[in-house]
């Protein structure tokens, strides 16, 4: 069993439905988080300011207001990682809450293993987001971002710039989902962000150098319909 | 003409292009043309249909005129003939063509023999040629053939040398309009002597016919006029074979030539004048109108003439003019100011000699003829006169039913001299006791009186009559020696001829000035008629109430009986008030009418003997339906601007009647929209109440496994059976939830640009363990291009197909995604090395509820590949299954989608990304 870190980390539940909150909570404990819930945006807001959570859960279908909405608001004066639960069947809401800042989401059903795996990545990331590293290790490569250098297996890996652009946007925010219009902003600009072909044959090229079965990849993952998320661990 | 190459006019090339896109249609018409009987058209055609019949041509015999000719009979033998249609007719039986069973037959190529043939009345059209345009119409190739003096515009001219002038013409735009034209040509020689050797007539007709026609200087000028004729065809051939096919610098432009515009008078040349500008239009391809101006003087002529003029300018019409009657005071206004709007560059006009009285007359008055009057109004006018020929024709044949009108004109007339005389009277009456109190000048004012009077109540000549017997009642009963027409002082002379005068222009004047005020009252109604019809048009929401206003303008409008009937959604017409007492139009030719786009019935050149007209109701987009027209007069329907105005009705309540229609259409687009948005919001909140229960179910019984495990409780695993059974229910809420999006077809593709390997990589990923015990193989090529799709759904494709392998093949068994560039499509193959299919029609696999093996134990509702395929439908590809043939086993699923190029502006590889 993974210990959380001292001190106690603190994890706020905004949901609408009680079971759900009440299964989350007790999932959240039993792995050591300290819990707070609201049934709303409203006291969802109040809790968040009060109580100064580490990290929020929130579901995106509540009836008193718009989630990503709530998303901005917060955005405006707090960084804590959101994970945004969303129970509709299209993508338009998720990739709306991921642009306005969430950094991942779940689809409803999900399992209690998915939901702790995604909470102990997006804690991992606040913790490591305070001090900024130069060098990234994964699989067999390691980045360095200092340097502007990428080395597989010791060997330097030629990146054209664009290549290496991406890699770095995406090494950015390891773990955290990153939307197709967010890359396409970070790397070729506002002219761009339509041209989701840009991001298809450059991904293709980035997975040909990096990942040991291109098309099984490991650290470069596809969110399909959504965007793309780096991992520096391999997932279970 | 300028010498330099010119750009050629798009309007001809257009118009080039659309006679060749009609040509393609339409049958192609050959004529074999002559110069008289007997040089052996028919002879010849048959001779080539022989020849045709030989390479299997499918071709029919509708009429052959053998003449009794035995050479030319031996040439029918073995071809197929039409039976011929038997009409009776003055209790004799006469064979007719049969057009209904050629067009039920319809072979590729028909024989009809004389062209210019007319029908036996109660035929569907008057003349043979109108059979032939609608066998050509109807995509049938016809053969036929044609003596010179058939032609419409060259009967005057054969008229003219031989003095035997036909009745049975064919209009030249016919005979232009051929493919293709023959000649056959026999020398005069051999030819009389063919006639004398009795091989043309039978023998006792002969002798007659040779003293008549068969004259030898009426061959030679009639084989000169069908040589020339000949000629000039292959001159427009050559003319349009250059505008198709010469390359177009070299080209220089054609001019259009100018267009003529023939005056019709009320004299009895008219039909001379409007023939001889028919050809001058032909000869230059130029369009012609044919106008009359009807003047107050023209106003007051006999019944039987204004028909003449009326069928002089259907004459004009059917040689291919446009036509309108004006109403004018002054014919030469009004053919300056016709000919300026329409942009027409030479006025045709007849000339007939007067007599040496009469000219000499008119030059006293300095009286301007109508052709100096046109020259002094536009200079800019060519001005060409065709002499008349008093009495060489009678005019084209004139309708009856102008006696009783002209009886009713009599009579009008004999009221108007009865209220002459009695107003004459009265005022003598009247003014006799006034004598003693006012002098005789102030008399005759009242006389004057009642010569306006009269005028206005009764025209030109009652006032005429009035002012005379004015005259006659003042001198006798006023006038010292009263009670005697002698006069002791002269000076009353004067006062006659001033009254005489007086009376007369203020007549005159009176006169015309009701003609106009009846005239301009006359267009006002129109107008108002018009603008009623138009308005309640607006109101009115449904086809039967357009229908129902229609019928009641246009009854109104013309003083005659309509009925209007609707063109259900496959053509088929419908009256609108089936109960209609009025009359019952017939059905046939209504629909006739529709089909054809053409009007047909009375007044038409389909039926013209029916009583009643069917107008087809043209709107933009199609017919819409057909209005029967019941005229209570064949005047109304005589009179070209009647028939435009009836036109004007029918088009206005076709444009109503589709505009209702369209309306009708965007309702039904809305409503569809609505409960397209209700059906989306319905399966939203569908999913939201059925999604939450379940992730609170899984998660709770997945923390009460966990807990369970903890204590070591014996009762963990159902607890994780409950998880389990809880995420396949949620696996079935998806399916049947994007089944029921899909089969709405109210799926949105979120189209992208989409890499197959990644979507099969995440696919892979997603089914997670599911896999595990299977080996899965990708076989992409590296060059595969990007796929233009919805990744959600391409993926779920992807998912149900490598689930359903796997959950159908062994443990251990190969799972292969391949792909290929097929030409246009994109080929994706999912297989595998199992069992292969179930036995049975692999379509069904793809129907919902259906699953390989009824019973199996495997679980899971066969939705997946009814997805699948309602997936790849919506992409525009294709998905089937199969079983590899032995001896491989396993089972293929092969889908393909449209291959579309990338945005030009894709960034090629490292092109455009140099190295750092």
């Amino acid at each position: 069993m993974n210990l959380p870190p001292q001190p106690v980390t603190r994890v706020l539940v905004v949901e609408d439905d009680a079971a759900i909150r009440r299964f989350v909570r007790q999932a959240l404990e039993d792995a050591g988080y300290q819990v707070s819930e609201a049934e709303g945006l409203r006291r969802g807001l109040i809790e968040a300011a009060s109580r100064k959570p580490d990290l929020l859960v929130l579901d995106l279908g509540l009836p008193d207001g718009d989630g990503i909405d709530f998303i901005r608001d917060l955005r405006g004066w707090s960084a804590l990682p959101v994970i945004v639960l969303s129970a509709r069947v299209g993508d338009d809401d998720k990739i709306a809450a991921l642009d306005a800042g969430a950094d991942d989401y779940l689809v409803k059903p999900f399992s209690v293993g998915e939901l702790m795996a995604r909470v102990r990545a997006a804690l991992r990331r606040r913790t490591a987001g305070g001090n900024s590293v130069s060098v990234l290790e994964f699989g067999a490569c390691s980045l360095d971002l200092a340097a502007r250098r990428l080395l597989r297996a010791g060997e330097p890996v030629h990146l054209t710039p664009v290549e290496y652009r991406l890699l770095a946007a995406l090494a950015a925010h390891p773990g955290q989902v990153l939307t197709q219009r967010q890359l396409l902003l970070a790397v070729w600009g506002p002219n761009s962000v339509e041209h989701a072909h840009y991001l298809r044959i450059y991904m293709g090229h980035l997975r040909r150098k990096l990942e040991s079965d291109p098309a099984r990849p490991q650290h470069l993952l596809t969110e399909t319909g959504i965007g793309y998320r780096f991992v520096t661990v391999a997932e279970s | 003409m300028s010498e330099e190459p010119l750009r050629p006019d798009p309007d001809a090339l257009l118009a080039a292009a659309r006679a060749a896109d009609a040509r393609a249609e339409r049958g192609r018409l050959k004529i074999y043309f002559g110069a008289s009987a007997g040089v052996g058209k028919t002879w010849a055609m048959l001779d080539d249909a022989q020849r045709l019949r030989a390479g299997n041509v499918d071709l029919v015999v509708g009429v052959a005129e053998t003449h009794g000719r035995s050479e030319t009979a031996a040439l029918l033998q073995g071809l197929e003939c039409l039976p011929p249609r038997t009409v009776t007719l003055h209790g004799r039986s006469l064979p007719e063509f049969d057009l209904d069973a050629a067009l039920a037959r319809r072979p590729a190529l028909l024989l009809v023999d004389e062209l210019a043939h007319s029908n036996a009345p109660g035929s569907r059209h008057p003349k043979r040629w109108q059979d032939i345009e609608e066998l050509l119409d109807a995509g049938i190739d016809v053969w036929t053939t044609v003596n010179v003096q058939h032609i419409e515009s060259l009967n005057d001219v054969v008229g003219g040398i031989t003095g035997i002038r036909v009745r049975e013409t064919v209009p030249d735009h016919v005979f232009d309009a051929a493919s293709e034209v023959e000649l056959v040509d026999l020398p005069t020689d051999d030819l009389l002597r063919r006639l004398s050797e009795g091989k043309i007539y039978l023998p006792e007709q002969a002798e007659r016919a040779v003293r008549h026609f068969f004259r030898k200087g009426n061959l030679m000028a009639l084989r000169e006029l069908a040589l020339r004729r000949t000629a000039e065809r292959v001159e427009d051939d050559v003319r349009s074979y250059r505008l198709e096919h010469v390359a177009q610098d070299r080209r220089a432009v054609w001019q259009v030539s100018d267009a003529l515009l023939a005056c019709v008078g009320p004299d009895s040349g008219a039909e001379r004048l409007v023939r001889a500008a028919a050809r001058r239009a032909a000869q230059g391809g130029a369009p012609w109108h044919a106008v009359y101006v009807e003047t107050p003087a023209l106003q007051r002529l006999p019944e039987a003439r204004r028909r003449a003029i009326l069928a002089t300018l259907r004459l004009a019409e059917s040689l291919g003019a446009v036509t309108a009657t004006l109403t004018a005071e002054d014919a030469a206004d009004a053919v300056v100011a016709y000919a300026r709007e329409h942009n027409l560059g030479t006025v045709v006009t007849g000339y007939a000699l007067p007599g040496a009285a009469t000219a000499l007359w008119r030059r006293l008055r300095g009286h301007r003829s109508f052709g100096e009057r046109v020259a002094v109004q536009a200079p800019e006018i060519e001005f060409m006169v065709i002499a008349r020929q008093p009495g060489a024709d009678t005019g084209p044949p004139v309708p009856d039913g102008a006696a009783a009108e002209d009886a009713d004109r009599l009579a009008r007339r004999a009221r108007g001299y009865v209220w002459a005389l009695a107003s004459s009277a009265a005022v003598t009456v009247v003014a006799t006791p006034l004598l003693r109190y006012f002098d005789l000048a102030n008399i005759v004012m009242l006389f004057l009186l009642a010569v306006v009077a009269v005028a206005v109540r009764h025209g030109r000549r009652a006032a005429l009559a009035a002012a005379v017997l004015n005259v006659l009642a003042f001198d006798f009963f006023f006038v010292s020696p009263r009670f005697t027409f002698s006069v002791s002082d002269a000076q009353y002379l004067l006062t006659f001829a001033v009254m005489m005068a007086v009376g007369l222009v203020i007549g005159q004047l009176t006169a015309s000035l009701r003609y106009q005020a009846r005239v301009a009252g006359y267009r006002e109604q129109r107008a108002r008629g018009l603008f009623e019809m138009a308005r309640d048009l607006g109101r009115a929401l449904t086809q039967e109430q357009v229908a129902e206003i229609g019928e009641r303008a246009v009854a109104r409008a013309f003083r005659c009986q309509t009925a209007m009937m609707l063109a259900d959604s496959d053509g088929r017409l419908a009256a609108v008030s089936p109960d209609n007492d009025r009359f019952v139009p017939d059905a046939g030719l209504a629909q006739w009418a529709f089909d054809h786009a053409e009007a047909a019935g009375a007044g038409t050149g389909t039926l013209p003997g029916a009583p009643v007209l069917y107008l087809p109701l043209q709107a933009p987009m199609r017919t819409r339906g057909v209005i029967a027209v019941k005229p209570s007069g064949p005047r109304l329907l005589m009179i070209p601007e009647q028939r435009q105005l009836l036109d004007t009705y029918a088009a206005l309540v076709a444009i109503a009647i589709e505009r209702v229609h369209f309306v009708a259409v965007a309702q039904d687009t809305l409503l569809s929209i609505e409960s397209e948005r209700l059906r989306n919001s319905l399966l939203a909140a569908l999913s939201h109440d059925l999604r939450t229960p379940l992730t609170a179910l899984i998660g709770l019984s997945e923390n009460l496994s966990a807990a369970l495990a903890r204590d070591g409780s014996p009762r963990g695993a159902d607890a994780t059976a409950i998880a389990d059974q809880a995420r396949r229910t949620a696996q079935l809420v998806n399916n049947l939830l994007d089944m029921a999006r899909l089969q709405a077809g109210s799926v949105a593709l979120r189209r992208d640009w989409q890499s197959l390997e990644e979507l099969a990589g995440s696919a892979i990923r997603s089914l997670g363990p599911a896999l595990d015990r299977h080996v899965v193989e990708l076989r992409l090529p590296p060059d595969l291009p990007l796929i233009h799709g919805d990744a959600v759904l391409l993926e779920r494709v992807l998912v149900n197909l490598l689930e359903n392998a796997a959950k159908y093949t062994p443990e251990g068994s190969h799972l292969r995604v391949s792909a290929e560039r097929e030409g246009e499509r994109i080929a994706i193959e999912v297989s595998d090395d199992g069992p292969g299919l179930p036995p049975g029609d692999p379509e069904r696999l793809f129907r919902t509820f259906t699953r390989g093996d009824a019973e199996s134990s495997t679980p899971g509702v066969g939705l997946g590949l009814a997805i699948c395929r309602a997936i790849v439908r919506a992409h525009g590809g294709e998905i089937e299954a199969s079983s590899r043939p032995a001896p491989a086993h396993g089972a293929v699923f092969r889908w393909t989608l449209p291959h579309l190029d990338l945005p030009a502006d894709a960034p090629a590889s490292h092109a455009a990304d140099c190295a750092p």
